[in-house]
């Protein structure tokens, strides 16, 4: 019987293990399904991790790096290779690897940390013929920086989110042309220092309010149609441009990696398709926690690891004492121009000083306030420069106020600084 | 020499190959791609229709019954993912109805089995996600669902295994008769034949012309489809058709043997080759299967694709010996083609008998096929398998839990698949929501390393379909 069992390690997985390990779960173990620790960062070679939990510019290498050397000198038990095939209530987990067999193992609490895929090419439905040479930003980058091969010479990027942006910079590195890189919404959704240091620095053309309309080429990419899109992001015939490539890297959003967790039963979020979870990172099935890009998508690793050592502290403790605290919840509602929140619910009895609330916001905004609301009354508010559906935001609620919250709900939304909330 | 040489890989030939090689024949297969099954075969509704909609007395009508009878059986035999769903004809208005209670008309003239017409209550009983301005329906319980490509594989590595051959990169150049017998220009050799069946699809007019006297013409007709990811696998349980109408069956919703949702197809008249979607033949494919059935969640597409009808300017399948004897054609197959391909089969081997090939039936003819789907198996087969193998212990495709050991299997069957899209119809990886993104590279590298080739070789789908250009520069690392 594990006290701990993390299914993934990746960043959140790691940082889950440790932290548990830390706060009390004596027997903790990792299932991670490919052959060595450190998920997706393996492949991110480039700088830019770590500014915020170690104060220091870091590879993603060297960032799981730090944990995974951490990790050594402890007893955390490790099975590479080994996938989790399911997962039942009652906390068995049923796993297989080629070293192990087939492996049924018991949990007394169980942390989710299995990341997020990439958007295809199907699920925009882009039209044109289906040649090879169509690649998600990230199967692009496994294919050089993990197994050393060029997949393109004459590169377009649909999509400005930062695995896009990263490689557009490595690929030019790679001596690859990039001809551009397309966006569908006026803004680009990654971060801004990448838009500078990715795009900028190489002179690579940002082109906003537009995408690909059509795909050419029989057994390669041979070109590329792109065309603006109007304010309803429909293409405006007319404006068509037709770039010459063999190859077109997708770049067009993440989506939390939930098979394991619908099949548990877990409830899911329809709009951060990830769990619904509770201020300790708990999930809708007692006992399951979830942390980092399965239950969201980041931005930044370095809130993976903060998010997740928060649902291994939360594991720790179940494992425990299951039965701590008395349940009692408050939800957290979406207000004004707020895409979505994480945690979703919120249990007093197991919340210290404050706590955190993550959101995203629906569109770019600027002079703005965020307003914590219950029963109309204003409970706290939060003023923002600029904020972007790219950059999420995080609030510190502080339980003195949890008092003043009525019907169990508080809402969070995003108002013009000087407008009055309406009661 | 050869007895017979069938142009063309795919259900036809197939069927034909397979049927061929329970007698005493030799038989080959030309197929112009390096894989079998890659034309119209892999890109349509993967539909077992039940047999109601071909005029009675056509050669549709009659193969079409037939030929839903034995791909019941073929499947079982020969372990192809088959389900026999039911299908269901709404119907939206009193016209609507008329055109259902023909359909029904001609399915008992046809031969169908079991058909029924329902009404709204009954209809909604059995597909509660149906469009509640469905007033009635057509049900009939022998249609199914299949795996189209999987079953084409399947009948033509049964034909290895029993002695016939396929010969893949072999496109047809030229054909001519001399002393009785068919010299075939195929990828570069002669291949000779006493007896040639053109099964060659979208040209298969190119192909009889070559020799015979012209007396067809295919038009491309390319249909759109949407895949749909498995959470949507379940809104309906039976295949959804709308009204038939001049361009065909219309636009269908139904499940697949993988789970998955398929939507489409519309009909688009075009050039051989283009396999193009566009906007607006998937536009018009949303807002038509939306009709049908209004709660589909197309923000959960996984793929788009399009495949092309080889239809010609007669309303039936061309079937039978050309004006050149021993020339025969299976042509201009359209819907139901898929279906009635195994009584095609049967029928054109008749035929040969009668044109004078000797039909004697091989005493050991292996007619069974087994393969291993680890994610079918419970846990204690799926502990067992790999106590005895460990490569069935790693997972390669994560969506759709495709092993190894699965993929070895594969490459080590009577026709090995050169690609990643080979791999992936034979065991199904890279058929998830990610579409390979996380195991391409990993199928790409089994690959290369059970066919002894390098990386670089091993493309996505038909030759030339490279995926890597180069290597990086790589710094310091050899």
């Amino acid at each position: 019987m594990y006290d701990v069992i993390v299914v993934g390690g990746g960043p959140a997985g790691l940082a889950a293990a440790l932290e548990a390990r830390k706060n009390g779960a004596e027997k903790v173990l990792i299932l991670e399904r490919n052959n060595e620790l450190g998920g997706i960062l393996n492949q991110c070679i480039h700088n830019g991790f770590g500014l915020h939990y170690f104060k220091e510019e870091l590879t993603g290498p060297e960032y799981a790096g730090r944990f995974i050397e951490e990790l050594s000198h402890t007893d955390i038990e490790v099975m590479d290779g080994a996938m989790v095939l399911d997962i039942s209530p009652d906390r068995t987990v049923h796993a297989m690897s080629k070293k192990r067999g087939y492996l049924q193992l018991q949990a007394k609490a169980i942390v989710l940390t299995m990341g997020c895929r990439e958007r295809t090419r199907g699920a925009i439905a882009i039209p044109g013929t289906r040649p090879a040479g169509v690649f998600t930003a990230g199967a692009a980058q496994l294919y050089m920086n993990i197994e050393g091969y060029l997949v393109g010479k004459r590169v377009l990027i649909l999509g400005s989110g930062d695995i896009g942006l990263i490689m557009a910079r490595r690929m030019t590195l790679e001596g690859a042309k990039v001809l551009g890189c397309v966006e569908l919404m006026p803004y680009s959704n990654g971060l801004n220092r990448n838009i500078v240091q990715c795009l900028n620095d190489y002179d690579i053309p940002l082109y906003l309010s537009h995408t690909i309309t059509e795909i050419r080429g029989d057994k390669r990419v041979e070109q590329a149609v792109v065309s603006r899109v109007d304010e309803n992001r429909r293409p405006i015939p007319g404006t068509e441009i037709v770039f010459d490539c063999d190859t077109i890297l997708l770049s067009v959003g993440l989506i939390p990696e939930n098979e394991l967790s619908r099949q548990a039963g877990i409830e899911i979020d329809r709009r951060t398709n990830g769990p619904i979870v509770w201020e300790n990172m708990e999930t809708s099935l007692s006992g399951v926690f979830a942390s980092g890009n399965v239950v969201h998508v980041h931005d930044l690793v370095d809130f993976v690891t903060a998010e997740s050592q928060r649902a291994g502290r939360g594991a720790a403790e179940f494992a425990k004492n299951p039965d701590a605290g008395s349940g009692e919840s408050f939800r957290i509602e979406n207000g004004e121009a707020v895409n979505y929140t994480v945690p979703q619910h919120v249990r007093p009895d197991h919340v210290g000083k404050f706590v955190e609330i993550f959101f995203r916001t629906n569109n770019v905004y600027r002079d703005r306030e965020i307003r914590i609301t219950s029963g109309g009354e204003v409970l706290a508010s939060f003023r923002r420069e600029h904020m972007a559906p790219g950059e999420m935001e995080k609030i510190v609620f502080p339980k003195a106020l949890f008092s003043k919250i009525q019907d169990h709900t508080i809402t969070v939304s995003v108002v013009e600084a000087e407008k009055k909330v309406q009661p | 020499m050869y007895d017979v040489a069938i142009i063309g890989g795919g259900i036809c030939g197939c069927s034909l190959l397979y049927e061929l090689s329970r007698y005493r024949v030799s038989a080959v297969l030309l197929e112009k791609e390096n894989d079998v099954s890659v034309g119209t075969t892999k890109a349509n509704s993967a539909i077992v229709h039940a047999g109601y909609d071909p005029e009675p007395g056509s050669l549709m009508a009659r193969y079409n019954v037939e030929g839903n009878r034995l791909i019941h059986e073929l499947c079982e035999k020969l372990d192809v993912p088959f389900k026999p769903v039911g299908s269901l004809v709404l119907a939206f208005s009193e016209e609507d109805c008329r055109t259902i209670e023909k359909l029904y008309e001609r399915g008992m003239e046809n031969g169908v089995p079991g058909m029924k017409i329902l009404n709204s209550s009954e209809l909604h009983e059995m597909e509660p996600n149906v469009s509640e301005k469905a007033i009635a329906a057509l049900y009939a319980p022998s249609a199914g669902i299949v795996s189209p490509w999987e079953l084409a594989i399947a009948m033509a590595e049964t034909a290895v295994k029993n002695g016939a051959e396929v010969m893949l990169r072999s496109e047809v150049t030229a054909i001519e008769k001399q002393d009785g017998a068919f010299a075939i220009q195929a990828g570069g050799k002669t291949v000779t034949a006493r007896f040639v069946i053109n099964a060659a699809g979208v040209a298969s007019d190119r192909v009889h012309n070559m020799i015979a006297k012209p007396f067809f013409h295919i038009t491309p007709n390319k249909g759109e489809y949407y895949l749909m990811d498995k959470s949507q696998g379940g809104i309906v349980s039976h295949v959804i058709f709308q009204c038939p109408n001049k361009d065909g069956k219309g636009v269908l919703v139904s499940p697949t043997v993988h789970g998955n949702l398929i939507v489409g197809p519309n009909a688009h008249d075009t050039v051989p080759g283009d396999l193009a979607n566009t906007a607006a033949g998937l536009d018009f494919v949303r807002q038509t299967a939306l009709r049908s059935v209004p709660c589909i969640s197309f923000r959960d597409s996984i793929r788009n694709f399009a495949g092309l009808r080889a239809i010609s300017e007669i309303d039936d399948f061309l079937i039978g010996e050309s004006d050149v004897p021993g020339f025969f054609d299976v042509a201009g197959i359209k819907s139901p083609g898929l279906t009635s391909a195994p009584a095609i089969a049967k029928d054109l081997v008749r035929m040969l008998g009668e044109a004078g090939l000797a039909l004697e039936e091989k005493e050991s003819f292996e007619d069974t096929r087994r393969v291993v789907r680890f994610k079918e198996l419970s846990h204690e087969e799926r502990a067992a398998l790999i106590a005895q193998n460990p490569a069935y212990g790693q997972i390669v495709c994560r969506c759709e839990t495709i092993t190894e050991g699965e993929i070895v299997a594969a490459l080590h069957r009577p026709i090995p698949p050169c690609s990643i899209d080979g791999v992936k119809r034979r065991c199904g990886s890279g058929m998830g929501r990610c579409q390979g993104g996380f195991c391409g590279p990993r199928v790409q590298e089994i690959v290369a390393r059970e066919l002894g080739l390098p990386m670089d070789q091993i493309p996505q789908d038909r030759d030339g379909m490279n995926i890597i250009l180069g290597r990086t520069k790589e710094g310091g690392r050899l």
